[in-house]
């Protein structure tokens, strides 16, 4: 049979354990939206990936 | 969870909510439960240490001193000349505001020896045994070091660093040292709470600056007449505790004294403030009537003789320091109201 003593101390753990979750949680989606807002803002991002891309080689400026 | 001494195996938690006579289990044979229950006649069998609840710990981060961080902090974001994205502000603002309640868990932490002993704050939940003074240790550090991490990574390094150097001024420099030393503890304590509106403008701008100084000089000059009106009508709770209280080491009379002349100091830097890039009409007419008044109240303070201030109950000391908040929080909003005029392009 299942013990089903609910004792005043069970209250507390389970606040402590709830009020962490929630903090955890809510910290994933702070540096969830934090990372989405910084890579928004380093604008157009592109590198070499196996491909020339000749807009991204510098061009010496004439001399 | 048992207390020391107490039989393992069986949590005492569940002893009393056992009937008190059967000894026998259904089989006939010796209960084995039965033995943990000898002595206990009643239900409060729960002998273990008490146990924090999620809210002691949000305590120990001093809520209502994190309220005015956040207030502060965000106005020096919000008044700053460079917009910041909404996500950001809100993240820097809710890291300065965990750095400020993390230094308080480790002010508590360190200061549970006073703060047992002064009726203000023996109900803290160190003193009253809810949480134990390791957590409080545990909890600061693990929160400063996140707060500035983050900030540092939301809002940039001079912002992140701004509150490192904040969280260990208030923890270190105020708290171990200077408060237990000397009794201008509240002028130095005092710089730890006027940083968060300088971190806000450094979230924005990534400098500082004279408005950022400015704001900065506020708090710091407004705290010492705050805090000495506050000790002028709660007396005892110091004198116990044994912190060097102005009040306590050098007389009310001296303490009337640096009130008027930290007021003094405060009142010409508020107006410099309303002069800068951040100013305005609205702030510049709050800052010359509050100050006025607050000079005024600080000046009745000074005059007042012991007597008189015991005969009325103190009554001109709590009406300074309740008005003490309101001038603070007014110039803050005031330049804030300055900022939304702005933005609005009525100025």
């Amino acid at each position: 049979m299942a013990i089903r003593a609910e004792h005043e101390i069970h209250t507390r753990r389970f606040s402590r354990n709830l009020g962490l979750g929630l903090v955890l949680v809510a910290f994933v989606g702070v540096v969830f939206a934090l990372t989405v807002v910084k890579v928004q803002q380093l604008g157009a991002v592109q590198g070499f990936d196996h491909v020339l891309r000749p807009e991204m080689i510098q061009v010496e400026s004439a001399k | 969870m048992c207390k020391p001494g107490a039989p393992s195996g069986a949590p005492g938690i569940f002893a009393g909510t056992r009937p008190a006579s059967p000894s026998l289990t259904r089989s006939g044979m010796p209960d084995p439960m039965e033995r943990w229950n000898d002595g206990m006649t009643d239900i409060s069998a729960y002998q273990g240490e008490p146990e924090a609840e999620f809210g002691d710990y949000v305590a120990l981060l001093k809520p209502r001193v994190m309220s005015l961080v956040v207030f502060t902090a965000l106005v020096g974001l919000l008044v700053a000349p460079v917009p910041v994205h909404p996500v950001i502000a809100f993240v820097s603002v809710l890291f300065i505001a965990v750095g400020g309640g993390a230094s308080g868990a480790l002010n508590m932490w360190w200061d549970a020896d006073i703060d047992a002993v002064m009726k203000r704050t023996a109900r803290r939940p160190i003193p009253s045994g809810r949480v134990r003074p390791d957590e409080a240790l545990a909890v600061g550090l693990a929160l400063s070091g996140f707060a500035v991490v983050m900030l540092g990574l939301a809002g940039g390094m001079l912002a992140g660093a701004l509150l490192a150097f904040t969280i260990f001024f208030y923890a270190v420099v105020y708290t171990m040292w200077l408060k237990r030393s000397t009794p201008q503890n509240i002028v130095i304590g005092g710089a730890a709470g006027a940083f968060p509106p300088m971190i806000g403008w450094a979230v924005a701008t990534g400098g500082i600056s004279t408005e950022s100084v400015l704001m900065f000089a506020l708090i710091f000059f407004w705290t010492p007449p705050h805090f000495w009106a506050l000790a002028l009508f709660m007396k005892s709770d110091y004198r116990d505790a044994g912190v060097p209280m102005l009040t306590v080491t050098h007389g009310r009379r001296v303490t009337r004294a640096h009130i008027l002349a930290y007021t003094v100091l405060l009142a010409p830097l508020a107006i410099w403030l309303g002069l800068t890039q951040i100013g305005g009409p609205l702030y510049l007419s709050v800052a010359v009537v509050m100050n006025l008044w607050f000079l005024r109240g600080a000046y009745m303070i000074w005059r007042r003789e012991e007597a008189a201030a015991e005969a009325d109950g103190y009554a001109a000391e709590k009406a300074f320091f309740k008005f003490s908040l309101l001038y603070l929080f007014l110039h803050f909003g005031a330049l804030l109201g300055d900022a939304a005029l702005r933005a609005a392009e009525v100025i």
